[in-house]
């Protein structure tokens, strides 16, 4: 069969610099890495090709700036096979609309030009974003089944490359799992609690280093420009700003844990919160 | 500091480091306190190819040397001295098959060993032999196509956990230190079992065991290099393999560093923060030249020693003779007073940087609940272990006397 | 026509759009409480537009909650009604919605930022060819621009707050919107309003996406999501057991237990119960944090907090800076004593 994962090159510090002028994250400089829920994504197709064998594989797609391409190496270094990437200028300030616009254009051209995607596995969210509209909307696009917050893949039946199958899913619920089975092709997202991300292998880091990676435009993907980046998106972010932090609260002080614990009561019921 | 590595070096470092940062570092106190085998990180380094960055690709390895080994050690190391060692004291298993093995012995256990599929153990020390090797009294007497093992070892690193054991035994007790032969010896052969667990200061997350030999019998396959062979197999390995306990000094001290500066950025004394006092400057400028100076030392001979080594271990793939045989050969020199060199200074920065980390950290430094006071207890060993700094010391002086003599 | 070419060619037209619609969400027979959370503040932003207010409703038997609905502010309820839809599928449910947004054409959509919500609200989005903005903490209707729907959501772990506007004329302008963030509407019993019940023919529909079974939850404990008191565990607390000071409290003052990554991820309590960027986000009204010393991941969770109270030995913690309350000290001797001192003034008595 053959999985492929969607992931994201996102800032790797918290410390987020933002620029005074357009209000948006300054990214220039910034370090880089795989958004860490997509390293679930990538672990969690690993792991699925190991268990199915054959001559599964599995692709990375991301969508971003040229320097975006090592997020894709670093897929491959951590058990994917291959890397594709979406690129162009004209890409820019997509909202999630036109985000998972693009990535299904390109999953449509690795069907038709590699070989049938059976299963799409994304990430939660993004740690940048934190919106996780892009699994549920690749899946609107290619009208293929879905589920998201995947906390285990119970089963998993290929039929081969394209040939359909089924795979059982648990998905985290508020008050329990709910158990979910889907015809493939399918598309899941899945959260932490699914696996935990293998380190890279020397072999794989060596593969990352020398694998081919296409890189696709607009045009490559036949997508008109009305449909892509800002120009095609739905939402805009009309502006960014911090948030205000509290800080400066109250130190109870006393001399017996007993002491702290009558004055803390005293004041939550000043507050009225108990 | 640059020190021009290839892609693949700086390969070593990340997944290592990686593996130290997500792996080693939420787990090594529980393994510390519970003196646990670190199996999880066994199966890490398997899955990351890192138990084979220096043997030869015709058994599955990258194919590196000892400088790729010393690589992955320091940054194992860097958090946790104890777990690291389940990868150097299976370098250090290895070396005897590597150096001294023949064509059906390399393709017998080095495979096993490149893949982390089987850890690997050396034991040389005997209760009444310490530095002294050469008072070795556990016995193999020759018995048709058989060697008949019985005495005990102690002290052995990887002890129970590993599957391969490279060991010393006299074969001949009446010509001493000529009388010493290396045999492997596998687990779970009759007669090879473990005796006490100890009980250690530091490296707490290896395991030390005693090993016992009852009427052991191993197959003459089994003899390394030779009979009455066994003491030069030891020195070539520990020529190989000092390095190997310079780097997990030069870890430890470089872990307890970076934990007493990210200690120090947040404490505040006297209304400042401690780092800006002059004194804490000296002591941290101090630590910084020591640890780079010993990453230097280090790095070269290991460099230089590869050199050698890999061109040694290119001809034997070929002739199928010893490398040891090659190195010889070649115009290679032999590596004991820089490898004891390497050693030597790395064990003794490593012990006093760590003192004055914990020095620096003051009261906190000193808590079990902060990993400050480990690093200082592991690097105790690297300055007992495979020859005390006074050994080391006695091998520089000795080859630097003989050195003289033949000007 | 290709599914593509059907969403691109959905017409543009915002001038034909009205009505704020919110997603009623059903689980297991209950309305989830943010439903009237979302009729407070749709309540609100149809006033300001100058139009009604409509719940929309999917499921099996849901017609039963239309007049709670009603009684909530709800205008209009339209209730998608099926055997077939006892459990929630994406792929079903995300039709029948897309099938009624095109028909109906309403002018802004809440939903809860839920598991459900979210999940299906991201499909619904693309297959009606609209915007959508994700866990909206803060919502208005721009006047300037000719009634937009300011949408306000936190971004990069809380980080960044970021104003979305749906800018183009993609309608309805759809947002999920955080849970506990809005007040709830208040009952006005025995108001009026129309019920829709909207055909629903799944006769040429083959889901290729099956409910099979609901695990439920086995602990009685109150979930965090929903909790209006939190007491929240660290590496501090230093083992499974520790944890049981953190329950003690959390039963007498009726509140949940969470945890920050450091103590899921030592295995001393479940995922289920994790705070912050990896976990989930909450928003309770009193936050109590015993032994978390407040790493930026775990705060992206937990810092809209209406009080943070932080317990920690370290006074240099993040997390004591930004508590409204915070007691210097261990956890093991405060939290018993909190604990009597509760008791005695009758707290957790039955």
């Amino acid at each position: 069969m053959h999985i492929l994962t969607c992931i994201k090159q996102t800032p790797a510090t918290d410390n987020v610099q933002i620029d005074a002028v357009t209000g948006t994250l300054k990214r220039e400089g910034m370090a880089a890495a795989i958004n860490p829920f997509d390293e679930y994504a990538i672990e969690e197709a690993v792991r699925i090709k190991e268990r199915v064998g054959g001559d599964t594989k599995v692709s990375c797609l991301t969508m971003g700036p040229p320097q975006a391409e090592e997020a894709l190496r670093d897929a491959i270094a951590r058990g994917a096979d291959a890397g594709f990437h979406v690129c162009g200028r004209e890409f820019a300030g997509a909202d999630t609309w036109a985000t998972s616009y693009a990535l299904f254009k390109a999953i449509e051209k690795i069907s038709k030009e590699v070989s049938p995607v059976d299963l799409v596995i994304c990430g939660k969210q993004t740690n940048d974003g934190d919106t996780g509209h892009i699994g549920p909307g690749l899946a609107a696009w290619l009208t293929w089944p879905n589920v998201a917050y995947v906390r285990k893949v119970e089963d998993i039946k290929s039929n081969g490359t394209g040939q359909g199958g089924t795979i059982v899913v648990h998905r985290l619920m508020e008050d329990g799992i709910d158990v979910l089975e889907m015809d493939l092709p399918a598309v899941i997202a899945v959260i932490k609690e699914i696996n935990e991300p293998r380190v890279p292998s020397l072999k794989g880091k060596m593969a990352g280093k020398k694998a081919v990676i296409p890189r696709w435009d607009a045009a490559a993907l036949n997508i008109s420009l009305d449909h892509v980046g800002l120009k095609g998106s739905p939402t805009i972010v009309s502006k960014s700003f911090r948030p205000s932090m509290k800080t400066g609260g109250t130190r109870i002080e006393g001399n017996s844990p007993e002491e702290k614990a009558r004055k803390l009561v005293e004041k939550l019921k000043e507050l009225k919160v108990i | 500091m640059i020190y021009d590595l290839t892609d693949e070096q700086q390969s070593i470092i990340d997944i290592s480091r990686e593996i130290g940062e997500k792996k080693i570092k939420p787990i090594r106190m529980e393994y510390d306190e519970e003196e646990k085998f670190p199996w999880s990180i066994v199966e890490e380094l398997r899955k990351a190819d890192i138990f084979g960055v220096y043997i030869h690709p015709n058994y599955g390895g990258l194919g590196g040397g000892g400088f790729e080994l010393v690589l992955a050690v320091e940054e194992l190391s860097r958090f946790c001295g104890g777990i690291a060692l389940c990868l150097a004291a299976s370098a250090l298993g290895t070396f005897p098959i590597l150096l001294y093995g023949t064509p059906a012995q390399k393709k017998r256990w080095l495979p096993d060993l490149a893949s982390g599929k089987k850890l690997g153990a050396f034991c040389i020390t005997e209760p009444e032999a310490g530095s002294d090797a050469t008072a070795t009294k556990a016995t193999a007497k020759k018995d048709g196509d058989y060697y008949i093992l019985n005495g005990t070892k102690t002290f052995c690193s990887n002890g129970e956990a590993a599957e391969i054991y490279s060991l010393f035994f006299s074969t001949n007790p009446a010509r001493g230190a000529r009388g010493i032969t290396c045999f492997v010896v596998e687990k779970g052969t009759k007669g090879f079992g473990f005796g006490k667990k100890e009980t250690k200061m530091g490296i707490r997350a290896s395991s030390t065991y005693e090993l016992t030999f009852d009427n052991c019998r191993v197959h003459k396959d089994n003899l390394i290099g030779g009979e009455g062979k066994g003491l030069f197999v030891a020195q070539a390995t520990f020529d190989c393999s000092r390095p190997g306990v310079a780097s997990q000094a030069l870890g430890i001290a470089q872990g307890a560093f970076d934990e007493v500066l990210a200690y120090g950025r947040i404490r505040r004394q006297f209304g400042q923060n401690i780092l800006s006092f002059q004194s804490s400057q000296h002591m941290i400028a101090d630590m910084a030249t020591a640890i780079e100076a010993g990453r230097a030392l280090l790095y070269s001979v290991t460099k230089a020693m590869d050199k050698d080594l890999l061109a040694a271990v290119e001809a034997s793939e070929k002739s199928g003779a010893f490398v040891a045989d090659e190195l010889r050969k070649g115009s290679a020199k032999r590596w004991t007073k820089e490898s004891a060199m390497v050693k030597l200074y790395c064990a003794e920065m490593a012990m006093k940087v760590t003192t004055d980390c914990v020095q620096l950290a003051g009261g906190i430094g000193y808590m079990r609940d902060f990993p400050i006071e480990k690093y200082m207890r592991d690097a105790k060993i690297t300055q007992i272990y495979e020859g005390t700094s006074q050994i080391q010391r006695n091998e520089i002086g000795m080859t630097i006397t003989k050195e003289l003599a033949k000007k | 026509m290709s599914n593509e070419q059907s969403i691109l060619s959905i017409p543009i037209s915002p001038e034909t759009h009205k009505d704020v619609w919110v997603y009623a969400e059903v689980r297991h027979d209950n309305l989830i409480p943010t439903v009237f959370e979302l009729l407070f503040l749709g309540k609100k932003l149809a006033a300001d537009l100058n139009e009604k207010l409509c719940a929309v409703i999917i499921g099996k038997n849901v017609s039963q909650h239309a007049q709670t609905l009603i009684d909530h502010g709800a205008d209009k309820v339209y209730a998608i009604e099926h055997d077939h839809l006892e459990q929630f599928v994406d792929e079903t449910y995300a039709k029948l919605l897309t099938d009624l947004l095109l028909k109906e054409k309403p002018n802004k959509l809440l939903l809860p930022a839920s598991t459900i919500g979210r999940s299906f609200g991201s499909r619904v989005a693309v297959q009606a060819n609209t915007g959508i903005t994700a866990d909206a903490t803060e919502l208005s209707i721009n006047k300037e621009k000719g009634g937009l729907l300011n949408a306000t959501r936190p971004s990069f772990g809380g980080t960044l707050m970021a104003t979305i506007l749906c800018v183009r004329g993609h309608r309805p302008e759809t947002a999920t919107v955080r849970p506990m963030t809005f007040p709830r509407a208040t009952p006005e019993p025995g108001r009026k309003g129309d019920v829709v019940k909207v055909p629903v023919d799944l006769s040429g529909f083959k889901p290729r996406e099956r409910h099979i079974r609901f695990e439920p939850e086995v602990s009685q404990e109150i979930d965090i999501s929903q909790a209006t008191i939190i007491i929240s565990g660290g590496y501090g607390v230093g083992g499974a057991n520790g944890f049981n000071a953190l329950h003690d409290l959390a039963k007498t003052l009726g509140g949940a237990v969470g945890a920050s990554r450091r103590a899921v991820d030592s295995g001393w309590i479940s995922y289920r119960h994790q705070i912050g960027l990896t976990g989930r986000v909450v928003r309770p009204k009193l936050y109590i944090a015993a032994g978390i010393s407040g790493q930026i991941q775990h705060l992206a969770g937990m810092n809209s907090a209406e009080t943070i109270v932080c317990i920690n030995k370290d006074p240099e913690a993040p997390l004591m800076k930004l508590a409204t309350l915070s007691v210097q000290g261990d956890l093991f001797e405060i939290l018993p004593a909190i604990n009597k001192e509760l008791q005695k003034c009758g707290f957790g008595a039955k």
